[in-house]
């Protein structure tokens, strides 16, 4: 399905990749293909990948977007995969002008994937990982069947969000590598203590002379009670569900195996989800400011209007990520350009001054050029900051009311979606609320033997708003398919602490009190 | 394509026929279009993976614009979570009724409609189908005018933006031309008959009001004329406009008879069945007051209703109070007649079914 790029338009990559190089921006190589409308489809119900692992979601996704474009009500102008080098994808049937604001957005965005701290850990080859993954589920299908993997993967995706984006930056404890040091010093011959009971094997016989499975029968720590191998328990609350279960769950080898690739996918998306509104305000500014300096012809200047306008377009209940973005970044690179910061600015009350502050030092013109300090000052925005910090930064009255921002909220009375205030503190707190840990419960382990009993017990660190009971209820069906021993979650409902639990075959839901025993952990 | 196979794979567990287990998570997904002002969702089947995720007492947002505080929200989505998945440009765009009642009948694969009676006559109509340079200025296609005057002023440098002047000339003009078409007439009418009684409570009606809206689109998208007569009912039946249909509320017992009367009345005195193509719908919560008033309905319509008309569709909307008898009553005395199709609706995801029930013969 692969297409060259008609010449026309790899001379304008190039020379956008110039115009862009000029202005600061840094990307990994770009290349760009060209698809139908019905392969975009699949593209980006594969998550901008041209191969996935076969599951009906990716179907699902597939289904509603074409429909989306058969019916006309939308249409994907653009994909992009972070990666080196990077890969993107143009529409056919798009205008040339079209195109050329996709190639200028599409560098904004690999600039931003390159230099945000928040993809610092991201992998970088995901294209080839992500063809190795379908290949190995594959293969596990062809052995175990569609079914049995089938199912395992959708139980492993109720959890995938259960993971802790932020460990990739810091070693919340130490690693297994203990045991990858074991092996190096059985390679040098020295005798270890724990490896007492197996045979002396060189590493690469080491797995058929002494099977994991035998290991584990002949292994010292066999809890009596369960038979099981006795589980670690976390020393703290631990947010890496996935980890935990992957590390302690039984689950045979190809189920791990698939575990661990849901995981690494879910810890590859998100980044994106993190800076979904400065990622997307970045590439906007860019191909903005790209197309008007360099690069719009005259005949083509009410297209560009009218489709950029049309990205950029909000309707009262929704807030446009790339407006938003795009807004702010420019509100922060003119106060930045007028030295509206600082404590003196901070400091001073007075509406008309702080209106007309810096104005003689703000050069001309909207788009304000390389090397201002409110240029540099963006620059910076972008290497370090996610949508949480930028806006819990630069979010001010000011721009609240610029941008005519207002705080609804759901009324039971009518049933109806009304305006509530435009309170300035209540906004960006219901904002800044959306978008921590994607506007998901923070869930971890507290307990992985819990009672002594070898049952998973994990917490919902509450915070004012409450698990959706249905939800969880079928979750932890889908924790027990994992860890095959009793769970439990525990949270708050209604202001009272409540402990929801699965034990295979129903059920329950019971008030936490003095009598309820404790989980190894606690969030107090 | 890679993804046949799991597209497949989806609508497999759509339609039921394997992994029966996910079934249970099965929702009614919308693609939001727009005809005129109002919104209007088109069902996509969504299957949704339980997960921990925050409950009924999160639903607030910031959205941006203009209203007061208690003025109400347009629809569409708050800031949500970003998703995970990158770059993607959505353009929301209007959908006409037609469509809408294309991709509804390409969604639920129902069958165009026969219609039977007079179906040789044709007459023919005039659509607008594309723009030329010459013709009336009553039918100047004003933003297409608007932006070839535009682009030629910026070009030729007359154009200034502080003050945004733009005059039009001759060769700016442009036209709406048509073509036209000739199309079988046929008319119908379609004659709704709700149950008012104090058992009907706010949900029943809006039920009601959806179905009555997809049925009414369908048979619009079938029909070139179409006629809708409104009947509300108690124990006694009178006719009313649409507004009135969707709002009353009465109170007391239920004959239903009584709108049948009326609807045969109504075709007596104003559409000849030889000439018109007639559908009937009633919607009811299925509590009849009495059971020798149910077998009069049967009489009625075996003997002057169904072999008069296309289609009678009886609609049974779940409801606190009664019995819900009726529909049996239907099944019994009325077994395997064509036009006879009945349904029930206890919530907003059975109507997509129910319209399919309706049309699927193409009556």
């Amino acid at each position: 399905m692969r297409r060259v790029l008609p010449k026309i338009l790899a001379d304008y990559a190039e020379s956008i990749a110039e115009y862009a190089r000029l202005e600061g921006l840094d990307f990994y190589p770009t290349i760009f293909e060209m698809l139908e409308s019905d392969e975009m489809s699949q593209v980006a119900a594969y998550g901008g990948f041209p191969q996935r692992y076969p599951h009906w979601r990716f179907g699902m996704e597939y289904d509603r977007l074409r429909k989306q474009h058969t019916y006309g009500l939308g249409k994907i102008y653009e994909m992009v995969i972070n990666n080196d080098p990077c890969y993107a994808y143009l529409l056919r049937d798009n205008a040339l002008v079209d195109q050329k604001t996709v190639i200028a957005h599409v560098y904004g965005h690999c600039d931003f994937f390159k230099n945000n701290q928040w993809f610092a850990k991201t992998n970088r080859r995901m294209m080839d990982d992500m063809a190795n993954h379908a290949t190995r589920v594959r293969r596990y299908i062809s052995r175990h069947g569609l079914d049995p993997v089938e199912e395992f993967i959708d139980t492993c995706l109720s959890v995938e969000n259960l993971i802790d984006p932020h460990s990739v930056f810091m070693q919340r404890r130490e690693s297994r590598s203990a045991t990858k040091e074991r092996a190096q010093k059985r390679e040098r011959g020295e005798k270890d203590s724990a490896d007492s009971g197996k045979y002396p094997a060189k590493s690469y016989m080491d797995r058929y002379i002494n099977p994991p499975a035998r290991s584990t029968v002949e292994s010292t720590d066999l809890d009596y009670e369960t038979g099981r191998k006795h589980i670690s328990i976390p020393s703290h609350p631990m947010r890496d569900v996935l980890l935990f279960i992957l590390e302690n769950a039984p689950l045979k080898d190809w189920e791990a195996d698939v575990l661990s690739i849901v995981r690494s996918e879910a810890y590859y998306f998100a980044p994106q989800g993190q800076t979904k509104i400065l990622n997307e305000g970045w590439a906007s500014y860019w191909h903005s400011t790209i197309m008007t300096r360099y690069c719009l012809q005259a005949e083509e200047l009410i297209t560009y209007c009218d489709h950029h306008s049309g990205t950029l377009a909000t309707s009262p209940g929704r807030l446009n990520p790339y407006k938003l973005g795009i807004e702010l970044l420019r509100d922060v690179e003119k106060r930045w350009n007028t030295g509206r910061y600082g404590p003196e600015y901070d400091a001073c009350d007075d509406m008309e001054t702080r209106r007309n502050w810096g104005k003689d030092k703000a050069p001309a013109g909207r788009v304000v050029g390389r090397g201002s300090p409110g240029r540099e000052k963006i620059y910076q925005v972008r290497s370090i900051y996610n949508d949480v910090t930028f806006l819990d930064e630069f979010l001010t009255p000011e721009f609240v009311e610029e941008q005519r921002l207002f705080h609804y909220r759901y009324d039971p009375a009518t049933g109806r979606m009304v305006v509530v205030n435009r309170d300035f503190d209540r906004i960006k707190q219901q904002m800044l609320f959306m978008l921590t840990n994607h506007a998901q419960p923070y869930i971890y382990v507290l307990d992985g033997n819990y009672r002594n009993r070898g049952e998973l017990y994990l917490g919902h660190r509450h915070g004012y708003i409450d698990l959706d009971i249905k939800y969880a209820k079928e979750t932890l069906k889908a924790l027990y398919r994992l860890w095959r021993r009793p769970v439990h979650v525990e949270s708050v409902i209604d202001d009272d602490p409540i402990l929801f639990s699965f034990d295979g075959e129903q059920s329950t839901q019971q008030t936490i009190d003095d009598a309820t025993p404790a989980p190894a952990n606690s969030f107090a | 394509m890679k993804i046949a196979k799991d597209h497949q794979r989806f609508r497999q567990i759509v339609k039921g026929k394997i992994r029966k287990d996910l079934r249970k998570f099965l929702s009614q997904g919308e693609l939001l279009g727009r005809e005129g002002k109002r919104s209007i969702s088109i069902p996509v089947r969504n299957i949704d993976t339980p997960r921990f995720r925050y409950g009924d007492n999160s639903d607030s947002g910031v959205g941006s614009g203009d209203g007061q505080p208690g003025d109400e929200v347009g629809s569409g989505e708050g800031l949500g979570p970003g998703g995970t998945q990158q770059g993607q440009h959505i353009l929301e765009v209007e959908v006409g009724l037609d469509e809408l009642a294309d991709i509804l009948g390409e969604e639920l694969q129902l069958p165009r409609i026969q219609p039977r009676g007079r179906k040789n006559i044709t007459s023919e109509r005039d659509r607008y189908t594309g723009i030329r340079q010459s013709g009336p200025e009553s039918l100047r296609h004003f933003k297409r005018t608007f932006r070839r005057a535009l682009r030629r002023q910026i070009m030729s440098g007359v154009y200034d933006p502080s003050r945004p002047r733009i005059i039009f000339e001759r060769g700016d003009k442009v036209y709406r031309s048509w073509k036209t078409v000739l199309s079988p007439q046929s008319n119908a009418v379609i004659i709704y008959m709700m149950d008012v009684s104090g058992s009907m409570g706010s949900e029943q009606k809006e039920l009601v009001r959806l179905e009555a809206f997809w049925i009414d689109a369908w048979l619009r998208r079938n029909y070139q004329g179409i006629e809708s007569r409104y009947i509300v009912h108690d124990v006694r039946a009178g006719e009313v406009d649409r507004e009135t249909f969707f709002r009353l509320r009465e109170d007391g017992g239920t004959r239903i008879s009584s709108a049948f009367r009326l609807a045969k009345e109504l075709l007596e005195t104003s559409y000849d069945a030889n000439e018109w193509n007639v559908y009937l719908f009633h919607f009811s919560d299925g509590d009849n007051s009495s059971e020798s008033d149910s077998r009069e309905c049967c009489r009625m319509l075996s003997e002057d209703l169904l072999p008069q008309i296309n289609l009678f569709g009886y609609c049974q909307v779940a409801s606190a109070y009664g019995s819900g008898n009726f529909i049996n009553v239907l099944h019994e005395h009325l077994p395997d007649i064509d036009n006879l199709i009945t349904s029930r609706v206890n919530t907003k995801d059975d109507i997509y079914d129910s319209i399919k029930t309706f049309f699927m013969s193409g009556q």
